[in-house]
């Protein structure tokens, strides 16, 4: 058990006992899972990295940091987080919206992330789930259950993250023309993105193997290096990875779409119809919501189930 | 034991006389005669037992704790079953626990309170290997092994790799979010289930998870597992598949001074590099490694390191280089990679049969697990000796030593007297040291029975009741494997069905 630093005391003094709260991070994924009830108190997390650790890589960081600034600071050693980077986006908001980075495939998902939270519970008092290690199965696993829970069961104040090195050589590639079931064989492949037509790949890892696979992916036809990904259509559809890589005409109502092969996020043109969901994953989510936030305070109006 | 087999005895006499449709089951105890009746009634009299054997066998896992008390066993062969022997049990007031093969180490499995045990190991089917979403769906019964060798043709494996792999199930891996040597690099398991089919306390069947890479609704699989049984009962469970490595590279670093090993580790992951397994062992285990399975480790070593990189061969090669050296530049003694498949194997052999060569050391063993920041190790280890030598006990250490996950076994002869009360002190001290370095309680085994009144000395009250309301939400009647994990202020009011005697501590 720890004393709490100043910044989340007054983090959760601000939150306080009672009334509707909800905390505003980036405001880059703000509509997620539902708009806000109007008259809802906004709050901010406190910001800044509280401690890097290289060697053990790990960063304990409070919620409110940008992840941009965040991955600047860890590149000076040559590490990153698996939070994707968004323009002004927060490691709060980016934990809590639990959208993975395009380059999910090297990087791994956002729910891998979080080792340990320390949030501001529906009654105002402080938790802390997880551990200070890389390795924990202390009692049940509130990290997970915290990541992308849009704020409605606690409000994250201060995280510790998983950190690790990022490759020596990183190149986005695209070679246009070709069935994205290809590039399999890529083992340095860290995102392969595919728009019906075209395939765009991000290799990373040590030189020497990205140039392996570089090679292997000129024997599939034209590759150019590009600067980066192409541009991702706004909406965030769930699919499988069998799903994305099959994604088609068929669905006429996605428009144009970006699929991330191997993965399954598709990235739509317009909103993914209503995906059903099993009554009993239903009644246990108004449960969960019920016991961490009984009387509903906690950025009302949201609900990860409406998600993407 | 003998008093409980005597017990055991005197209930499979008392059945005997019985006319009633209990007697389908031999050995029924008398007062849960109505019960065994029901659950034969409901999934047939080939998959209900109720004989002191089975009974015995169902009290225990593999942990020092012996006071675990089962009910009747139900050997489910499906979903259905499931449901059905969890509806029998509401009826009688009675919770009900799981079980795998009962490798677990801290007591999770051992029933407490008299409930209905599963015993989950007869639903042990591979159901399918979906290539193309990078899955399998495999009955919670199934060996963690087993699963592995089906996915060989295939160019996959599934990654957490306990060392009991050969006996533990894929159930009990989700129970205890199970690690192994190559969850360094990979995960826990965690990180490889996708989706879980639960049948829920109010014997409902929900399907945790899906086969997308966000599943809407809160992260009930990711809250699910690591659970221990106590959030309701795993009937499939869809697992990832990872692909083979391209190349692999197994080393073995030798060196004459404990802190050396422990420096080299930490400086591995200074330097960036991510092996998919770096495990340590001491020289006292690397005695009893060398008496038992012949892996070829050195005898004259303090400590060895067994480093496996994997990945394409170009960044194989450089990163087994980098770890040679970074091993050369801390004092190895030698460093031997291995040539071929079958010198890896018999290097993993090695540290894979561990715990099986303590029983050349001494008859009894307890082992730890904690986690400690994995660059304290050397300052670890000179506490973890201290400790041990001042209680006057033989410790051997092998553990995940690149992710700080440290597992010291104190051998011992539980016939000395006072022997058990040093093992006892010594391992108490070993988990504050764990704790005041910062670390966990567990890094793998599980909280069960054992580390449960640990739980305040890492987790405040506020952290518990959060905890408690995660379980709850899953089983508000807290019906499921009750009375583990959660320290007893922290548990549910209703089960106080559980005697007083189970809920005593691991020692009783």
């Amino acid at each position: 058990m720890t004393e709490f630093d100043e910044a989340l005391t007054a983090f959760a003094a601000e939150v306080g006992t009672d009334g509707p709260v909800c905390v505003r991070g980036g405001g880059t994924r703000w509509s997620l899972g539902g708009e806000v009830a109007p008259g809802t108190r906004e709050v901010q997390a406190p910001e800044g990295i509280v401690a890097f650790e290289p060697a053990e890589m790990t960063v304990r960081v409070r919620a409110g940091t940008p992840v941009a600034g965040l991955h600047e600071e860890l590149a000076g050693d040559g590490q990153r987080t698996a939070l994707p980077e968004r323009a002004g986006g927060t490691v709060g908001g980016a934990l809590m919206a639990g959208e993975s980075s395009i380059a999910c495939l090297g990087l791994g998902p956002v729910r891998d992330v979080l080792l340990q939270a320390r949030y501001v519970c529906a009654d105002g008092r402080i938790a802390s789930a997880g551990a200070g290690t890389v390795k924990n199965v202390s009692g049940f696993d509130l990290c997970r259950l915290l990541v992308g829970s849009l704020g409605t069961l606690g409000l994250v104040g201060e995280v510790l993250l998983r950190t690790f090195p990022v490759g020596e050589t990183e190149r986005w590639v695209r070679l246009a023309g070709t069935d994205p079931g290809a590039v399999r064989s890529c083992y340095t492949a860290a995102s392969v993105l595919w728009d019906s037509t075209d395939v765009w790949i991000l290799l990373s890892g040590y030189a020497v193997d990205v140039d392996d696979d570089l090679s292997r992916l000129a024997a599939l036809g034209a590759c150019e290096d590009v600067d980066g990904p192409p541009e991702l259509p706004p909406h965030r559809w769930a699919c499988t990875p069998a799903e994305a890589a099959a994604f088609d005409a068929r669905n006429g109502a996605a428009g144009p779409f970006v699929a991330e092969i191997g993965v399954g996020v598709v990235h739509a043109s317009q909103p993914q119809p209503f995906r059903p969901v099993e009554s009993g994953v239903v009644e246990l989510n108004r449960r969960f919501k019920e016991r961490f936030d009984p009387t509903g305070r906690l950025n009302p109006g949201r609900d990860p189930l409406r998600k993407p | 034991m003998a008093r409980t087999l005597a017990d055991a005895t005197r209930r499979v006499l008392g059945s005997r006389r019985r006319g009633d449709r209990a007697a389908a089951v031999p050995g029924a105890d008398d007062t849960d005669a109505a019960l065994v009746a029901d659950l034969v009634e409901a999934i047939g009299a080939d998959r209900v037992r109720a004989d002191a054997a089975a009974r015995y066998l169902a009290s225990r896992d593999a942990s020092i704790y012996k006071e675990g008390n089962a009910g009747p066993v139900c050997y489910p062969g499906s979903t259905s079953d499931v449901v059905e022997c969890v509806k029998v049990a509401t009826r009688h007031a009675r919770a009900v626990s799981p079980r795998g093969a009962g490798t677990g180490l801290a007591g999770g499995a051992a029933p407490l309170g008299q409930p209905v045990v599963l015993s989950m190991t007869r639903m042990d089917r591979l159901l399918e290997i979906d290539l193309d979403n990078g899955v399998a769906w495999v009955q919670p019964g199934m060996v963690n092994l087993d699963l592995s060798r089906a996915l060989a043709p295939h160019g996959v494996h599934y990654a957490p790799d306990p060392s009991s792999q050969a006996a533990c199930t894929i159930g009990g891996n989700v129970a205890n979010n199970s690690g192994g040597p190559h969850c360094l690099a990979y995960g826990v398991t965690s990180a490889h289930v996708l989706a879980v089919e639960v049948v829920m306390s109010d014997a409902s069947v929900v399907t945790l998870g899906d086969l997308t890479a966000e599943p809407a609704g809160y992260d009930l699989r990711g809250a699910f597992v690591g659970s221990e049984g106590m959030c309701g009962i795993a009937t499939a469970v869809a697992v990832r598949l990872t692909r083979n490595p391209p190349a692999v590279r197994t080393m073995l670093l030798s060196f004459d001074d404990v802190s050396d090993a422990a420096t080299t580790v930490s400086a591995i992951i200074a330097a960036g590099i991510v092996p998919a397994a770096i495990e340590m062992m001491d020289q006292r285990c690397v005695t009893a490694v060398e008496d038992f399975a012949q892996a070829g480790y050195p005898r004259d070593a303090a400590a060895v390191l067994l480093v496996e990189v994997d990945g394409p061969a170009g960044g194989v090669a450089i990163a087994g280089e980098r770890v040679a050296d970074i091993a050369r530049r801390n004092q190895a003694i030698s460093v031997r990679t291995a040539a071929d498949d079958d010198e890896r194997a018999r290097l993993w052999k090695g540290r894979k049969s561990a715990f099986g060569a303590v029983a050349n050391v001494m008859p009894d063993y307890y082992l730890h697990d904690t986690v400690v920041p994995r660059t304290r190790l050397v300052e670890v280890l000179e506490r973890i000796y201290e400790i041990v030598d001042r209680h006057d006990l033989i410790v051997l250490n092998v553990f995940h030593a690149g992710d700080g996950n440290l597992h010291p076994i104190l051998a011992y002869d539980s016939r000395v007297p006072g022997t058990g009360e040093r093992v006892q002190a010594a391992g108490r001290e070993i988990i504050e040291m764990s704790l005041d370095m910062g670390g966990a309680l567990t890094g793998e085994h599980g909280i069960g029975v054992e580390k449960r009144e640990y739980m305040n000395r890492m987790f405040s009250a506020v952290d518990l009741d959060q905890q408690s309301r995660l379980r709850a939400s899953f089983d508000p009647h807290c019906r499921m494997n009750p009375g583990k994990v959660l320290p007893s202020a922290h548990s549910c009011s209703d089960i106080g069905a559980l005697r007083a005697s189970d809920a005593a501590g691991v020692w009783g």
